[in-house]
């Protein structure tokens, strides 16, 4: 299960910038291996803290502005947005208590 | 912590930690063996290391070549055909001593086994800069097959001279407008057809007996600086990303202190077998190899471990009998 929704570059001010709660962004690709890995550990984390932190995906091939203006050159890329800004990156697959851990003002039970 | 109701109380034959090709491999031997061995795969690290290749050439029986990530789905797949439990959790932490081995889950669950197959493989090396942690992800990455794309028309460089460097230096041609291989000697230790390879391509330079200084760069990578390894001299090579390919290093976090290591750091194996200094402790794969490290050394270990674990089950189980008898 999921809450997570797909965003696109046209989007990413609204649903991210302009976001109440904060928003944890995956930057993924169809073709990047390690991402498989992450998409499914941020879908239960969105289950998980639903109430906590929206997830949103951006497909970094059909989206590439948002990558780009971020400076993002590896994926996956996993970044926490509060009020706007960037208050946590995580760069490559990390398990599940990996992010619980990093971010854990956020993710709280 | 709330694992009362999470935790198995089950013991098993074999737990194996790890799922590259060493660790599908004992799965496959020990499922077959009827030992229904449960193996943790990891969450994110499923499949090791070939999940992070492209076109696999050497493996035997695949004339046309074989996608790494497909190998690993299939050795997966086989594993899971014949009974073995493949779950992908992340282990904590280990007891090894004593005649039940228990394995600790990050989740917090417990499980236990009588033998168990360390097969945790490597992790790449990192050059050990300040700046290439801090630019990691904005330049720095380890993976060409999976940043390649972000580095379309660059230029960038590639840190190593074995195997993997040539490999993602001619991976990275597809996106790079030019690749330049920096190596701290003026040869290859690359495989003979890899290096020809690389060293005809139009689009790969080489930058010999240089190791990396500095990595360069505000908030991405902007140049290297290059130090030559006979005079010391130092150079700038303006480049917008770097492929870190120097090794691997065997993981073997769980095992520390109570496993013995070799001076290499890889596990200590008795012989040619996979027995470590702890007995129904048994160990395989890259983390035990610091020479061959292959995807067919690796799978050959892990049968090797299979076999050594079968033997010394039914080794307790004739002196539990014999026990039983007297």
């Amino acid at each position: 299960m999921s809450n997570a929704r797909d965003v696109s570059d046209a989007q990413f001010t609204d649903e991210v910038l302009l976001s109440e709660k904060p928003v944890i962004v995956d930057f993924w690709a169809e073709w990047c291996g390690p991402c498989r890995k992450v998409g499914p550990i941020l879908d239960d984390i969105s289950v998980e803290y639903s109430d906590k932190v929206d997830v949103v995906k951006v497909n970094v091939d059909d989206n590439p502005n948002i990558a780009a203006e971020y400076g993002i050159t590896s994926i996956p890329a996993v970044y926490l947005f509060e009020k706007g800004k960037v208050t946590g990156t995580v760069i490559g697959a990390r398990p599940k208590q990996y992010f619980e851990k990093e971010w854990s003002e956020v993710l709280v039970k | 912590m709330s694992t009362a109701e999470s935790t198995a109380t089950e013991i098993r034959d074999v737990i194996v930690v790890g799922s590259g090709p060493a660790g599908y491999t004992a799965a496959i031997y020990t499922a077959r063996a009827n030992l229904k061995p449960l193996i943790f795969a990891g969450s994110v690290t499923a499949g090791g290391e070939l999940m992070n290749t492209t076109e696999v050439e050497n493996f035997p029986g695949f004339p046309e070549g074989v996608q790494g990530p497909e190998l690993m789905d299939k050795l997966e797949q086989q594993a899971s055909k014949f009974g073995a439990q493949i779950e992908f959790e992340d282990v904590e932490s280990i007891d090894l001593e004593g005649e039940v081995k228990r394995v600790v889950l990050a989740n917090g669950e417990e499980h236990f086994a009588r033998a168990v197959i360390i097969s945790t493989g490597s992790a790449y090396r990192e050059l050990g800069l300040p700046n290439e942690k801090r630019l990691s992800g904005h330049g720095v990455s380890w993976c060409a097959t999976c940043d390649g794309f972000f580095f379309k028309d660059q230029d960038i460089a590639v840190i190593g001279g074995g195997d993997s460097a040539m490999e993602e230096a001619l991976f990275l041609t597809k996106f790079a407008r030019s690749v330049t291989v920096v190596h701290r000697r003026d040869s290859l230790r690359a495989s003979k057809i890899m290096a020809d390879r690389a060293l005809a391509h139009e689009k790969i330079s080489f930058a010999w007996n240089s190791g990396v200084a500095d990595v360069l760069g505000d908030n991405k990578v902007t140049g290297l600086t290059l130090r030559n390894t006979i005079d010391g001299s130092e150079s700038h090579l303006a480049v917008t990303g770097v492929f870190v390919a120097i090794g691997n290093d065997p993981r073997t976090e769980l095992v520390k202190g109570v496993l013995e290591l070799r001076p290499e750091g890889t596990i200590a194996v008795e012989g040619r077998t996979s027995r470590t200094n702890v007995p129904g402790v048994f160990a395989a794969g890259d983390v035990v190899d610091p020479t061959y490290r292959q995807a067919i050394t690796a799978a050959g270990s892990g049968c090797v471990a299979a076999i050594d674990v079968e033997h010394y089950l039914a080794d307790i189980e004739a002196r539990s009998l014999a026990t039983q008898q007297a």
